[in-house]
């Protein structure tokens, strides 16, 4: 994209998950009269904060090519929140021994899943999901009985704000912009966008395809591992279905953030506004008062809405 | 020799380690479910009965319907992840409705099928990637379930709940059904003409289309297929477990997946085998009972199905790779 292209709905289609956004927002806070209308940006920016973590990590796995997905995501933020829990062990002097534990859960559920891929020549959708079933029975024999709270330090860490900012979004922004330049300012990431646009080509061009696809499966697996850890803190404890929403939701935010799902093109920006949306509407639909059966619907039709919406490729 | 009958043996050599490739790959199914019954049989040989069968291979039947129905999806080189919930929402659909009013019922499970066909149409009018719309769909299903079943409950119709608890004589009733579901879509989708097709529209998308098929058609027979397998799939759950529940389905959309692949299944190409698939389902049932005699704790449970699916990928794996030194 030239800088100055206008900033067309055509070339940027992740400007409607804003837009969305926006109007999901607008649509509760006219519902309540304008009560309650920050409160909804801080908890809306909160939970978003872990669909993006996720989704970053799932972005990375897409934009190598079709058939690429982490599906071991979810058993993987299940096990890091249990992980970290009991190497924090209620303590905050083992804050950072319990965050290194969980990214280093992550990281070997990232390099198991390649392992898996590379040695048994299987589809990476095949690969992650039989690794996902491996570790989830390691999270529910590990984290059996486990009720641990996560030290005071650690859960206000997660929850604290600034002018109703969570500083989590803050940080969380800050990596994204990182995440932004590691994809398009380096080697690896445009790598990975190579990748996904025509593996042979980017091997013939002299990538390191392999390696980087090893990269992208354990970055994604340290971004899950990062994501369970945070999650616990901030939901005051560790569960193995802490995670069990992020494979959908990741997955969700990526497409709707305008990430090409056949690969080769992402975006990060998008993942903001998708994770937002997908939050904001939940919140929308909860002061609607509508039940839970009517906001799983909703939910539904609004992401095959939006995929519809976008469409992909010609057929053929 | 002259060259050209060293170019003959050499390409009988190639056709005859092809054979044998495939042989061996479709021999593989089959025996990991023999060794997951002689494992059975060795701990507990009294479950290798009329009586043990019955018991432990009951659940199967749901399984295998259900990896049907995931079958046709990906022979077409989509997947379904929405089968799972779909099952739970017919299975709350024959606990209410179809007991109570069953013309509703009926109406109400047909417009599934329905909107499954649509479903397939819409993934290949849009060329829309069948993993976000089905995700989609994963939370319709289960928001409709909800909505009728927001608590545990229902019961199941007599007459599901009968058929279900079948005494056959000789072969228990879960093996014969297992059986007959195998064969009859093995006849349907691998040894008539349309099934050649439908799987060529798996295959190789282009050549069909221009051989003159609509490849919109084959995606709609091949989603209405998978529903008709999801309706009968919950059914059957439903005659087992005699009451509903919104979740009861959770866990079968990756049973299905995994029953599939295990049987010998390919994720593109239009490469599936039926029975191969209901052998994988029967598989996977089994193991959990196995783990239950090795006394292992039932944590372990999915990590047994993860493992057996990683062996025989492993086994797959390495039949391929001694075939390519040969060949």
């Amino acid at each position: 994209m030239r800088p100055g292209a206008r900033l067309s709905l055509t070339t940027r289609p992740w400007v409607w998950s804003y837009i969305g956004a926006l109007l999901v927002w607008l649509a509760a806070v006219t519902f309540t009269r304008g009560y309650g209308a920050g409160g909804m940006v801080t908890a809306g920016l909160a939970l978003a904060v872990f669909s993006v973590i996720a989704s970053v990590a799932q972005m990375f796995v897409i934009t190598l090519g079709p058939g690429n997905v982490d599906l071991s995501l979810p058993a993987n933020i299940g096990l890091a929140s249990a992980v970290a829990m009991k190497v924090m062990a209620g303590s905050d002097s083992l804050i950072a021994a319990g965050l290194v534990a969980a990214l280093a859960s992550g990281i070997g559920i990232g390099f198991f899943n390649y392992l898996l891929i590379r040695l048994l020549r299987i589809p990476p959708i095949i690969a992650t999901l039989s690794a996902s079933f491996i570790i989830q029975s390691i999270g529910i024999s590990y984290g059996r009985g486990l009720q641990i709270k996560p030290p005071p330090g650690f859960a206000d860490f997660t929850t604290a704000q600034v002018a109703g900012i969570p500083w989590l979004a803050i940080g969380t922004a800050i990596f994204t912009i990182g995440i932004g330049v590691l994809l398009h300012r380096t080697i690896y990431g445009r790598s990975v966008l190579a990748i996904g646009q025509n593996p042979r080509a980017a091997w013939l061009a002299g990538v390191a395809v392999e390696r980087t696809r090893c990269a992208t499966y354990v970055l994604s697996g340290a971004l899950g591992g990062i994501c369970g850890a945070l999650l616990a803190g901030y939901f005051r404890g560790s569960s193995l279905e802490i995670g069990d929403e992020y494979l959908l939701t990741s997955i969700a935010c990526v497409v709707i953030g305008g990430t090409s799902v056949s690969g080769g093109k992402a975006n990060v920006p998008g993942l903001w506004g998708a994770a937002l949306f997908l939050v904001l509407l939940l919140t929308m639909l909860n002061t609607f008062g509508v039940s839970a059966g009517i906001r799983l619907v909703v939910t539904g039709l609004v992401i095959i809405g939006v995929i519809v919406a976008a469409g992909g490729q010609k057929p053929g | 020799m002259t060259p050209a009958s060293a170019a003959s043996a050499a390409r009988i050599a190639q056709a005859r380690s092809g054979r044998r490739r495939r042989v061996l790959r479709a021999a593989l199914p089959a025996l990991s479910l023999t060794l997951v019954l002689l494992g059975i049989a060795w701990l507990n040989p009294r479950a290798i009965s009329y009586f043990g069968l019955n018991l432990m291979l009951s659940l199967a039947i749901p399984v295998a319907l259900a990896t049907i129905a995931q079958m046709f999806v990906i022979t077409v080189n989509d997947l379904d992840l929405s089968i799972g919930t779909f099952v739970s929402f017919v299975g709350c659909v024959s606990a209410t409705w179809l007991r109570d009013t069953p013309l509703l019922g009926i109406a109400v499970l047909l417009s599934s099928i329905g909107i499954y066909a649509l479903v397939g149409a819409l993934i290949y009018l849009r060329n829309v990637p069948s993993i976000v719309v089905t995700l989609g769909m994963l939370f319709v299903w289960q928001g409709l379930a909800i909505l009728l079943l927001p608590k545990p409950g229902g019961k199941a119709p007599t007459w599901l709940h009968d058929l279900m608890n079948l005494h056959t004589p000789y072969v228990p009733f879960p093996l014969l059904a297992a059986i007959l579901i195998g064969v009859l879509v093995h006849v349907g989708l691998m040894r008539t003409s349309y099934g050649a097709i439908l799987r060529g529209s798996g295959g190789n998308p282009a050549s069909i289309a221009r051989a003159g098929w609509s490849l919109l058609k084959t995606k709609i027979v091949m989603f209405a297929f998978a529903s008709l397998f999801g309706v009968l799939s919950g059914l059957s759950l439903i005659g087992l477990t005699t009451s509903a529940d919104a979740n009861i389905g959770k866990g079968y959309t990756l049973l299905s997946i995994a029953g599939v692949i295990l049987g010998g299944g390919e994720f593109v190409g239009g490469r599936v085998s039926p029975i191969g698939a209901v052998i994988g389902a029967l598989t996977l049932t089994l193991a959990g009972s196995l783990l239950n005699f090795m006394r292992i704790s039932p944590d372990w449970q999915v990590g047994a199905q993860g493992a057996i699916l990683i062996i025989v990928l492993a086994a797959r794996a390495i039949i391929n790779r001694t075939d390519g030194r040969t060949a």
